[in-house]
């Protein structure tokens, strides 16, 4: 085999010793450095980064870099457009490359709405150098000083000339072999100028998406590729004491493999895969594992200490137990979540191939550069000799963050001397991934009796502490989280956290509004401490048509029409929801229609922001309305899209959604603040409709209200 | 489309609307008793020949000697890998083909259920450059985001177009239920359903 000497990851050369130009021929490149304080550290001037870079081509071309990837949230077309912006160019001379470690800067991973105001902001600043760059040697072609030229749709002219006497981007760079950095001074253009960004578009790729052309990893084929399959444990918490491959191996063109725990299969094709896969004969020991009946004294009983948890927090400000005990209205309360899966559409797929000792792993996932991380310890490899490409990806929802189905696969592949694609069923996407965490969170409020809230003491119990914050102006507050044990794996989710404390935090102030006799909407406005958030609420409530309500419904209705309304604050991101509900004279919930206001500051692709509330919206009606993984001693008891009940058409109620665009703000994420506070307006609706108060995820677990 | 000329073995290709489907739901999965029909085509109509399908016009030599479905054989030995697996168990809808004009789900078919019969993927529905009208309705609503539940959503609603042109709302939810989309896109399906029966009953007809 070919030795992949000089073969170097761009993160892991310095800025210009990289061969941007062997790759994509002459031109200029212009790269905003990396900021790195640690791999975990947050630095001053937000979260670590690799920087940007972008390549201006002879063709015309700008060829733009990033490490964050596209798993469907459209950021592909979003982080285009501000290129497009920031360089006067069509969007279709903009490509850009995202989530492949050997050319894109080095990324923490897409999580946490990061990728607008992250790569964002890094790209359009690289941008702005770029076209600061493009002026003046545009300037010196033509003849004039650099403030006499003008840029659009990839031409260069100087002003009061004809824009087709001028000269194209591509003659401009013609011959160049130049890398400059991004000076600390460049601004790029405000949203207030935009004239690429912010207009309706149609995503990038769509030809491809309906055609069925795009290929995601499950998609990916290479010669002489097998078909891999992992022998995964019969319950949580079971050790592999024997196991038997000889039967696997006898099996015509079959690999079987052992590695300490790691077992697997490859061959030549999927049912050959799967008759190896039973083939093999091992023995496992289990361990007894906590079950769903009585979780939350579990979780209670079962602090996770000593780890060294990041998402945590400890608030204080002034004196919540005084406040608590004078006060003359007071309410303690628990809620709880559930666990709940992804289910992304395309379950997790690797396809992992060697050229002599450098391994490429073609990966639907959110963090390539740290699956190349986990690639090189687990498999003793320097990263130089890694190469992670993320294709494009049939969503995430913050479940495809682990790397060790790639390094089964690189084991395998290797083994066989073939390339080996795994893809998991959907039973092992239910049982091999990690969860949402389920949360147990206490409130403890006090007020005054015209309704002032006091006191606030909120402690959040596994989910973590996003949105754990309040909004409202309370002057002794006490918010704090602790993590648990958790008996079923979990992990990272779309908006999981702000997900359990916007729902205890919004059913509690409707409580509390109930409780001295205030409206909801007016109650908020009265407390809440964000002018921005205050903008969306009045907005939503208008557009609902909302009615003030001082007095609480009846209790023991059994059925009847309600209106809720909630709002949320995460990731820079504000909205409001509002939600109307039957509940029908056989208890069933039906929801008649939603309104949902969001504020992310500039807007810059309308249309896909858009989507992003309906979908997050729906996604968010599923976890609120029904959606609960069971679990009993180490087992799923639900592992399949039969068992499992995930919205579909039918519990799609009509959304009218309502975007303020703030063009005098910077951009902020929109993949998880949308769906926050969905749950509680349901929750707030089901109250109005019934008296009846649901504080636990899922509201209506078979449809019904209990 | 009649059901009795695909079991005399006569091929009919079917493109978008014009492809009418019978009284069948096109939920439909095919049951056992048309698998041993099927069966008895693949090995007695034309002895000694190999089985083969007809997947988007063209015929594709396959071996039925072991148990396996059409969504592998479409994906895995033809190359046709914008059909999708998303479930194994026909709860999704993202392995959708059409087989005589209906919409199936290709996860649950015997590959020998589909010999003599006419398949359609999302690889076959455009002709040349001229995307079929629900193709190119999907493009204008921006019905999708990460995409791939969409080949799936596009075969059923072609399938139900064929059957039913001008589907209200309420039928095209019922029609479609069996389709996941887990990115939540609904809303904007059914509004590129809409526009795609406008389209084709605006000024063009039907493609």
């Amino acid at each position: 085999m070919s030795s992949p000497r000089g073969v170097r990851p761009f993160d892991l050369q310095s800025p210009t010793e990289r061969a941007y130009f062997d790759r994509w021929g002459s031109g200029l490149v212009v790269v905003l450095p990396a900021q790195r304080p640690g791999p975990t550290e947050w630095g001053r001037g937000g979260p670590p980064h690799g920087g940007a870079w972008i390549h201006l081509g002879e063709d015309g071309k700008a060829r733009a870099f990033t490490g964050k990837v596209e798993v469907g949230q459209g950021t592909r077309t979003a982080l285009s457009l501000l290129v497009a912006e920031e360089l006067r160019l069509p969007l279709s001379l903009v490509e850009l490359t995202m989530g492949d470690t050997d050319v894109c800067p080095w990324d923490m991973g897409t999580f946490g709405s990061r990728s607008m105001p992250d790569a964002g902001e890094h790209l359009r600043t690289t941008g702005a150098a770029a076209r600061s760059l493009l002026l003046e040697i545009a300037a010196k072609n033509l003849g004039v000083a650099p403030g006499k030229v003008q840029l659009f749709d990839g031409r260069a002219w100087a002003n009061g000339t004809d824009a087709s006497r001028g000269v194209s981007y591509g003659d401009l760079v013609k011959g160049l072999r130049r890398v400059e950095m991004v000076p600390p001074t460049t601004r790029p253009t405000p949203p207030s100028d935009w004239k690429r960004a912010g207009q309706p578009t149609t995503d990038l790729g769509a030809h491809d998406v309906v055609t069925g052309a795009r290929q995601y990893t499950s998609d990916l084929h290479l010669p002489g590729m097998l078909f891999g399959r992992i022998l995964f444990p019969p319950s949580y918490g079971a050790k592999l004491r024997s196991v038997d491959l000889a039967r696997a191996r006898a099996l015509p063109g079959v690999t079987a493999v052992q590695e300490g725990d790691f077992v697997g299969v490859a061959a030549p094709d999927l049912p050959m895969a799967r008759t190896a896969l039973q083939a093999l004969r091992a023995e496992w020991e289990t361990v007894p594992q906590p079950s769903e009946k009585n979780i939350v004294e579990y979780l209670r009983q079962h602090p996770a200490e000593g780890e060294d948890f990041w998402d945590v927090i400890h608030h204080e400000a002034g004196n919540v137990g005084t406040a608590l005990a004078s006060a003359p209205v007071s309410l303690h309360e628990t809620y709880t979540t559930a666990y709940i899966a992804h289910v992304p559409l395309e379950t997790h797929a690797v396809l992992a191939s060697w050229e002599g000792e450098r391994l490429t792993v073609w990966m639907g996932a959110q963090t390539p550069f740290r699956a190349r991380d986990t690639l090189s310890e687990a498999l003793g490899l320097h990263p130089s000799n890694v190469r992670v490409v993320v294709p494009p990806t049939g969503s995430g929802f913050g479940g495809k963050h682990a790397g060790e189905l790639a390094v089964g696969a690189a084991r395998l592949a290797k083994a066989a001397g073939h390339p080996v694609r795994i893809t998991y069923t959907r039973e092992e996407e239910f049982t091999q991934a990690y969860f949402r965490p389920m949360a147990v969170i206490d409130i403890r409020s006090g007020a005054e009796r015209d309704g002032g809230i006091t006191a606030w003491e909120f402690h959040d119990l596994n989910a973590g502490s996003a949105a754990a914050r309040i909004p409202y102006r309370v002057a002794n507050q006490k918010i704090d989280n602790q993590p648990a044990d958790s008996p079923l794996p979990q992990g990272s989710y779309r908006a999981l956290a702000a997900t359990a404390n916007n729902f205890a935090r919004e059913s509690h102030m409707d409580e509390l509004a109930a409780r001295v006799g205030a409206d909801p909407v007016e109650y908020r406005l009265r407390h809440l401490a964000d002018d921005r958030l205050a903008a969306v609420l009045r907005a939503v409530s208008e557009r609902a048509g909302w009615v003030a309500r001082t007095v609480p419904p009846t209790t023991g209705q059994r059925h009847g029409r309600g209106r809720g309304i909630a709002v949320g604050l995460e990731k820079g991101g504000r909205v409001a929801t509002f939600v109307e509900v039957q509940v029908h004279e056989d208890r069933r919930l039906e929801v008649l229609r939603i309104v949902t206001g969001f504020e992310c500051g500039a807007i810059v692709h309308p249309s896909n922001l858009r989507s992003q509330v309906e979908g997050g919206t729906i996604m968010a009606l599923g976890g609120a309305l029904f959606e609960a993984i069971h679990f009993e001693n180490g087992h799923i008891l639900n592992p399949k899209l039969s068992e499992y009940r995930v919205p579909r058409f039918r519990d799609a109620p009509p959304i009218d959604v309502l975007l303020l665009d703030r063009r005098d703000l910077p951009s902020q994420g929109a993949g998880e603040a949308p769906l926050i506070a969905v749950a509680p307006a349901l929750a707030n609706a089901i109250y109005d409709a019934t008296g009846q108060r649901l504080r636990s995820l899922p509201l209506v677990p078979d449809g019904t209200v209990p | 489309m009649a059901k009795g000329s695909s079991q005399s073995g006569t091929v009919i290709t079917l493109t978008g609307f014009a492809s009418a489907g019978g009284p069948r739901s096109h939920l439909a999965v095919v049951g056992p008793r048309s698998l041993a029909s099927m069966s008895s085509i693949a090995s007695t109509e034309r002895p000694g020949a190999k089985p083969s399908l007809r997947v988007n016009g063209t015929d594709h030599p396959i071996s039925l000697d072991r148990d396996r479905s059409l969504l592998y054989v479409l994906r895995e030995e033809l190359g046709l890998t914008g059909t999708k697996y998303g479930c194994g168990e026909g709860e999704c809808g993202a392995c959708k083909v059409l087989v005589d004009g209906v919409a199936v789900r290709s996860c649950k078919t015997p590959v020998g259920e589909a010999v003599g019969r006419s398949i359609v993927t999302i690889e076959g529905l455009a002709q040349g450059d001229r995307l079929h009208p629900v193709q190119q309705a999907f493009i204008d609503a921006g019905a999708f985001q990460c995409g791939f539940c969409t080949p799936g959503m596009i075969m059923a609603a072609v399938s139900l177009l064929s059957r039913s042109p001008r589907p209200p709302e309420d039928e095209i939810r019922a029609a479609m239920d069996g389709n996941v989309c887990r990115c939540g896109g609904y809303l904007r399906i059914i509004d590129a359903v809409q526009k795609a029966s406008s389209l084709s009953h605006g000024a063009g007809g039907t493609p």
